[in-house]
């Protein structure tokens, strides 16, 4: 085979009665195999989103995970409401002023007091990690493995030593974490337990899952 | 006098009802899916006379929101019912039990009718409901002959009278109806509830295939690109064929 | 690199990646014999497509398949509700639903063309006669892939279909009540049914599809490609070993089954997005009903593409009191199809150089297959019964006298080298 240049080559003739020798144009074959792969390329990438996208959470899992309304009208001071949100246990404590005054006196026996590595919405950031200090919203799930910690209010608890400040105890591997979920220094769990998206209906309702009201 | 006629015509009437079964001839819808208009008005029939009965177990409120070009709390305000959720999909209010009680038969799903008898029928079926003293809802269809379903739409169509032939056939005489009459009048004109119907089976078409609207757009680009794609393919082939002699 | 250059024998690359995978594995060796350097005739004309559509549509098929499991619920009580479920709550599932549903009939009908094309050209004569049988293995598991397929939607008619077909087989004598509640694994057609069908039509089947393809394109490499000429190319060889009258697969056939490939795309695509019910043909209204046993449908036919098999069914009566006549003879047109090479013996292969015998008979043949299709779809009534009845009667005879007709058709002689003009 002689080639007569980059453009254009000469191909040898062969019995198989392929291309004699005439100028077979392969500037003109690059550009076609290109133009059709790029096109190609393009259409299996259209082809390929629809099957990816199904993996997004249907419309039913949305309506499952819906937000869920609370009613806190009952709720005691030092009392906890449980509910269930995307499968994962929300805990509602209502907490009294004491409780409140004594979060910042705990910050030298925490990992992270301002809550800089832990999960929650920027109106959680604060010492009292809420919206309204007086109502800690929080997702009872232990950051360590997963365990549902236990409450342990009550400061000075027998188990929990004579300056247990109060807060929640993971009876797995032993976390503690605050009286706002915050972890101690020490213990297994890495960060903070999370807070979700909530927002307050009215004073009475507070609406986990969804940050604005229901106009989003 | 006159319960002895209505009794003999209704029996006469039987065997032609029997038959109207099969032979009912379909109407056009003339329905359109791409009328937004029309679907909103369809979504509105149907939350008013038919949701009552009937659930459309597969639908959701949020979908209909979005496809039909309607905001969420709009819907919540004049469609939904109270405590009803945007995700939820649409219950009837009647417990099951109790309707295959009252009417023998449950109240089938709306969801999918249209897909399974398709749009005509269902035009045709809820234009063609006649006054029948025979039957314990007081009235009978012509498509879908001693349907358990009262007529619901009677205040807006009114409820006609069947026009019946006598016909004699081998020595038997037997009454065909051989189309309806105006009867009592509603509060529709005939074109006014024509209308209504075609906007109410508009609905149920949606409901059926809430995409279809969708995928008809998006095919027109996907065939588009095809056959571009088509064309360079073909050139590339002829291209790498000119070796070929 | 201080590897040893591997066998650039077919001209595979030496060097890298692909070097050192072929020291380890015969990939570059198997790409040239299995399309690369594999020589196919020149002169394959537009019947020859159907073949790699088939294999196109199989991967569609699988991969639709896959993402549907993920969503498909195979219970009685839930089945019917989770293909809603996927065509309204699932992103983007009624496209892949979609793509399934008409996927199943362009597989019919691809495969029923790439068959007519052996009948026209002579495909399945010797020595080409196994990979007939392969063929017409794949079409029987095929049939049976489709069959088990079509109960998962569990509809009305998926419901009663199943129920027909499965009675069937208590016409057979003695065995008969047995082998349904066998196949049923229930004394009706249940949830227990149902499961075991999702289990065949999910994994089973499609294992043995997938090796059967296997086998039909290994034996088809081994004895090369037929053309529309019906001569055996092998016969004149180049100075390179090559057939004179054949091209190397790549790049040649790449780019004309890719445009065919394009081109079916456009058609499939079409019925995907504007007709995917194809007016009840694809999708049937009494399945968008749930399943009831209460309540049979008007009128119970299966999809298209076994409809032809349902009229034979169809058209024979009851003798003796036992309808497993009508079974016999449904099941007969089948196997009568895998003695084809062994029915022809016409001395030339290809429609081209027969006689006119042959030519009307398989026009005739068409003919017949979609009338007798027609008839299966419509309910059992006059003209369609007595349709049947001509219809079962003239495709036993096609093939039951061809031994006879093929012999004393004329013939004309058949060339030396390929019929082919430069397109």
């Amino acid at each position: 085979m002689h080639r007569s240049g980059p453009e254009h080559s000469c191909v040898r003739q062969n019995t198989q009665g392929l291309l004699m020798t005439e100028h077979v144009d392969k500037g003109r074959r690059q550009l076609l195999t290109a133009a059709t792969a790029l096109t190609g390329a393009v259409g299996a990438a259209f082809a390929a989103a629809p099957f990816l996208a199904s993996w997004k959470p249907s419309a039913r899992a949305k309506a499952l995970g819906a937000p869920v309304e609370i009613d806190i009208s009952k709720l005691e001071v030092g009392a906890m409401l449980k509910v269930e949100w995307r499968g994962k246990p929300v805990w509602v404590v209502r907490r009294s002023e004491e409780m409140v005054a004594g979060l910042s006196a705990v910050d030298p026996l925490l990992a992270d007091p301002a809550s800089e590595a832990s999960d929650q919405p920027e109106y959680a950031t604060n010492e009292a990690r809420a919206i309204r200090p007086e109502y800690l919203v929080v997702l009872g799930v232990c950051t360590h493995l997963g365990c549902a910690p236990l409450e342990r209010f009550t400061p000075g608890d027998a188990e929990l030593g004579a300056d247990w400040p109060g807060g929640f105890y993971c009876p797995c591997h032993g976390s503690k974490f605050d009286l706002s979920g915050r972890v101690f220094k020490g213990v297994p769990a890495p960060t903070n337990l999370a807070i979700p998206p909530y927002s307050f209906l009215d004073d009475n309702h507070i609406l986990v899952g969804q940050d604005t009201s229901r106009a989003a | 006098m006159l319960t002895k006629k209505i009794v003999l015509l209704a029996a006469l009437l039987a065997p032609g009802a029997a038959l109207a079964a099969s032979t009912a001839h379909l109407d056009d819808a003339g329905t359109d899916i791409h009328n937004s208009a029309s679907l909103q008005r369809g979504a509105r029939n149907f939350v008013e006379y038919c949701l009552g009965c009937h659930s459309a177990q597969y639908v959701r409120w949020n979908r209909i929101a979005a496809d039909l070009g309607i905001a969420e709390d709009e819907l919540e305000k004049h469609l939904m019912p109270a405590g009803a959720k945007p995700f939820d999909t649409l219950v009837s209010a009647m417990p099951a039990a109790q309707a295959k009680e009252w009417f023998g038969n449950a109240p089938p799903d709306l969801s999918l009718i249209a897909r399974s008898r398709g749009n005509d029928y269902l035009y045709t079926f809820l234009r063609t409901f006649y006054a029948d003293p025979a039957r314990p809802t007081g009235v009978n269809n012509l498509v879908l002959p001693n349907t358990a379903m009262p007529h619901v739409l009677a205040g807006l169509q009114g409820v006609k009278a069947p026009k019946i032939e006598l016909v004699t056939h081998n020595g038997k005489t037997e009454g065909h109806i051989a189309g309806l009459v105006e009867g009592t009048p509603g509060q529709l004109s005939e074109a006014e509830y024509d209308e209504f119907v075609r906007d109410t089976v508009n609905f149920l078409d949606y409901m059926g295939e809430p995409i279809k609207a969708k995928r008809q757009k998006m095919g027109v680009w996907v065939v588009l690109f095809l056959l571009v794609f088509w064309l360079l393919t073909y050139f590339l082939k002829k291209e790498y064929w000119k070796d070929v002699r | 690199m201080a590897n040893a250059p591997s066998k650039a024998a077919e001209g595979g690359r030496t060097k890298g990646l692909m070097g050192w995978i072929d020291d380890r594995f015969p990939l570059t060796q198997m790409w040239n014999e299995q399309w690369g350097k594999y020589y196919a005739p020149k002169n394959l004309n537009n019947w020859y497509y159907f073949g790699s559509l088939s294999l196109f549509v199989l991967v569609i098929q699988i991969v639709t398949g896959i993402f549907l499991t993920m969503n498909y619920k195979p219970a009685a009580a839930e089945a019917f509700g989770s293909v809603e479920y996927i065509m309204r709550d699932v992103e983007w599932g009624w496209l892949i639903r979609y793509l399934h549903s008409t996927g199943a009939s362009a597989f019919f009908l691809v495969v029923y063309l790439h068959m007519f094309r052996a009948m026209l050209y002579g495909s399945y004569r010797k020595p080409r006669e196994l990979l007939w049988i392969f063929g017409m293995v794949i079409y029987l598991v095929l049939m049976g892939e489709a069959f088990f397929g079509y109960l998962l939607p569990w509809g009305n008619m998926s419901y009663w279909g199943a129920q027909v077909i499965v009675s069937l087989f208590g016409t057979l004598p003695v065995i008969g009540s047995g082998l349904v509640e066998w196949i049923r694994g229930d004394f009706y057609i249940s949830d227990i049914t149902l499961n075991r069908f999702f289990a065949l039509h999910v994994i089973a089947l499609p294992l043995v599809l997938v090796f059967l393809v296997v086998a039909h394109l290994l034996a088809l490499h081994e004895v090369g490609s037929n053309n529309p000429d019906g001569i055996e190319v092998k016969k004149n060889k180049g100075p390179d070993g090559h057939p004179v009258d054949s091209i190397p697969s790549h790049p040649y056939y790449s780019v004309k089954d890719l445009m065919g490939l394009a081109f079916f795309l456009i058609l499939f695509l079409g019925v995907v997005f504007f007709a995917p019910a194809m007016g009840g043909l694809f999708l049937e209204p009494p399945n968008f009903e749930p399943a009831n046993p209460m309540q049979t449908p008007a009128h119970i036919a299966p999809v298209w593409y076994f409809t032809p098999f349902y009229a034979m069914l169809r058209a024979v009566p009851a003798f003796m009191g036992t309808q497993v006549w009508g079974v016999l003879v449904m099941g007969g047109a089948i196997v009568l199809l895998f003695f084809l090479p062994w029915l022809d013996r016409s001395p030339v292969k290809s429609i081209r150089y027969r006689g006119p015998i042959y030519k009307v008979a398989l026009a005739l043949f068409v003919v017949d297959f979609i009338v007798l299709g027609y008839c299966g779809l419509k309910p059992a009534v006059e003209p369609f019964k007595t349709l049947s009845v001509i219809g079962t009667i003239y495709y036993f005879a096609f093939f039951l006298l061809m031994p006879w007709y093929t012999r004393i058709d004329s013939y004309k002689p058949e060339p030396q080298r390929v019929t082919y003009h430069a397109h």
